[in-house]
């Protein structure tokens, strides 16, 4: 490694590389996969994964963690399912509501000084009695749109793979170029000094909580359009695989260190160790088990090129 | 120091203020004629989430990103072994304890090296764990259902003097959990890492030994949890653990343990143990539904933090 390369792109380098290897890994086990169709069954799941991630990754660069995201991501999705398809102006309302919701809690937690863990803890038991009350038993329909949007065929590239470039390209745009993005990377690097400086943090806050809002609600939605019915309990462990995939991905739960392109990967890495697994035709008490093994793996992978590049900085 | 001392109190009054609140208003509905019914009921289920609590503090305690989140799992899978080998026999029970300790060890231990060698995140660390923990439980359970010896099921089913067996049981590891904070120096070391790691190491605080054993300590207590809980509900269940995530961490908060760490303490997890049970049976009394109830039991939990929270920013 003589040139030098910048510390975003290192930090882009470790789940770039677990993704290869896995998707290498699966192409070698099944030739098939390597297809149109192929490529999309495979990475089909991971556009809502991807979105709900990006959102996590919002919150987690002001230094919170959103323990809602998963119940939050079910109840968009009985929301899409129910009212969207049915009175779709009510529906954007309801939604637009919640975006809301989400950035007034942003202004709660600032105000008040609140620990975020707890006060998402708190979210995650209303989204699910909502979802609960919208539907108690699994059901509802796909908006038409929806589903024509994620069934969408466009030349070359399937969807999924479409869908998850233009995912990580709007968030980059949005937190890695915009002043907006800045800002809020910056109230979790040094709140102090974004104050001091005459900024808003209580405005940042409040923003990266209604922009996860918003992705969080794009995630529902496109869940949705896949599965084309909702659940209750459809997304519940999205909170879990959003953290994840942040980590996965290269983000930092303080300090503001997060990666947009890098979260999208670890969406997708994630999703492709599940195939990965079944394909491998591992015994399915096993599978969740495989699937920690691999976070292990590729964790222990990035501590390694870690340790390479601070040694390289030392010479 | 008596400044400090009502301060301290004060961090934990909320919860028992709430859940007597509660208590009371269950009452009223009901007409007083349950109420050492509910009482009851309340100490045998807090006294799970108790035991289960106290460990996940002493791992909060530790500071910023302390999680166990492999406690579900651990509950899981030491409560299907210790069932598995006990096999409807009383004769096996110390056995089948042992070995729902040595699980909790196990997963302790395995927690650590991953924190600690991969230097993974804690809440990262124990996730991957919880899944490996998980899928051995299903690998073992295999569907089956065995039931508790009957020695067991009796004991953790019936009361003493009034007081369910359970509950007391949570009373004992409580009082040890209270010593072992208060009175020892491990205690302080916990909460002095959680104050700040950096001030802790450069006071020659064993860090690494402290939190390694934190995290043992978390792991064995989920395991009693999952044993107790398997022999009280007639068998170990594939999610009997599942609701226990979000609860062991409620019951912390709720109870008055900053989340940034560094300041524990035990009769906060009783009084938001019980709180947290005694809403749920309220909002039954009341009628309400499930989706109501879960919203409120949310709302409330926003409520009591917005309460007790707040504490003046700067102070950890």
């Amino acid at each position: 490694m003589r040139t030098r390369i910048s510390a975003d792109a290192v930090r882009l380098l470790i789940p770039a590389l677990s993704l290869t290897v896995l998707l290498a890994a699966v192409f070698w086990l099944q030739p098939r996969a390597m297809s149109y169709v192929g490529l999309n069954l495979l990475f089909n799941l991971a556009v809502p994964i991807a979105l709900a991630t990006i959102a996590q990754m919002l919150i987690m660069a002001v230094n919170d963690l959103d323990l809602s995201m998963g119940t939050f991501v079910s109840f968009v999705a009985c929301v899409t399912a129910t009212f969207l398809r049915d009175a779709p102006l009510l529906g954007v309302l309801i939604l637009i509501g919640a975006i809301g919701v989400y950035a007034l809690l942003g202004i709660v937690i600032h105000l008040r000084n609140l620990p975020s863990i707890v006060v998402t803890l708190g979210m995650s038991f209303v989204w699910a009695g909502l979802a609960v009350l919208l539907l108690p038993a699994p059901g509802g329909q796909a908006p038409d749109w929806v589903r024509a949007l994620m069934t969408m065929k466009p030349p070359f590239a399937p969807i999924a793979i479409v869908a998850s470039i233009v995912i990580a390209a709007v968030a980059h745009l949005i937190v890695m170029r915009s002043s907006l993005g800045v800002l809020i990377r910056g109230v979790g690097g040094n709140e102090r000094s974004v104050e001091r400086a005459g900024w808003s943090v209580l405005g940042a806050r409040a923003a990266a909580y209604g922009l996860a809002g918003l992705f969080a609600v794009l995630a529902g939605i496109a869940l949705v359009g896949l599965t084309t019915s909702a659940d209750a309990n459809i997304a519940l462990r999205y909170t879990l695989l959003s953290i994840a995939g942040v980590i996965l991905g290269g983000g930092e739960f303080i300090g503001g260190r997060v990666s947009p392109i890098g979260a999208v990967v670890g969406a997708l890495t994630l999703t492709l160790a599940g195939s990965f697994l079944s394909f491998l035709r591992i015994s399915p008490d096993w599978q969740i088990g495989a699937q920690g093994a691999i976070l292990i793996v590729v964790l222990a992978l990035r501590l390694v090129l870690n340790r390479i590049e601070t040694r390289e900085k030392r010479r | 120091m008596t400044l400090f001392g009502q301060v301290a109190r004060k961090t934990w009054i909320w919860s028992w203020i709430a859940a007597v609140v509660v208590w009371f208003v269950t009452i009223l509905v009901t007409g007083g004629a349950s109420a050492f019914g509910l009482t009851q009921a309340a100490l045998t289920f807090a006294a799970f989430s108790i035991i289960v609590g106290i460990g996940q503090m002493f791992v909060i305690t530790l500071g910023p990103g302390n999680i166990d989140l492999s406690v579900p799992a651990t509950m899981t899978l030491a409560g299907t072994v210790a069932l598995k080998l006990m096999n409807v026999d009383d004769g096996m029970i110390l056995a089948g304890l042992f070995t729902a300790v040595l699980i909790g060890i196990a997963v302790g231990i395995g927690n650590y090296a991953l924190i600690k060698l991969l230097r993974i995140p804690p809440i990262i660390a124990t996730l991957s764990m919880s899944f490996i923990v998980q899928s051995t439980a299903i690998w073992t359970n295999r569907g089956l259902r065995i039931k508790p010896p009957p020695f067991l099921a009796d004991f953790t089913t019936s009361s003493t003097f009034g007081v369910p067996n359970v509950a007391l049981v949570a009373l004992f590891l409580s009082l040890l959990a209270w010593l072992l904070l208060e009175k020892t120096v491990y205690g302080r070391w916990i909460s002095a890492i959680g104050q700040s790691m950096p001030a802790a190491k450069m006071a020659g605080i064993p860090v690494d030994g402290t939190r390694f054993v934190t995290y043992v300590f978390c792991a064995v207590l989920a395991a009693l949890s999952g044993y107790l809980l398997a022999c009280f509900s007639g068998g170990a269940a594939l999610n009997m653990g599942a609701e226990y995530l979000l609860m062991s961490i409620a019951v912390v908060v709720i109870g008055g343990t900053a989340v940034a760490g560094g300041d524990s303490n035990v009769p906060g997890i009783w009084g938001a143990s019980l709180f947290m049970f005694l809403v749920v049976s309220m909002l039954n009394t009341y009628g309400l539904g499930a989706g109501v109830r879960l919203i409120m039991t949310g709302l409330i939990i926003i409520g009591v933090i917005m309460l007790a929270g707040g504490r003046q920013p700067g102070a950890r």
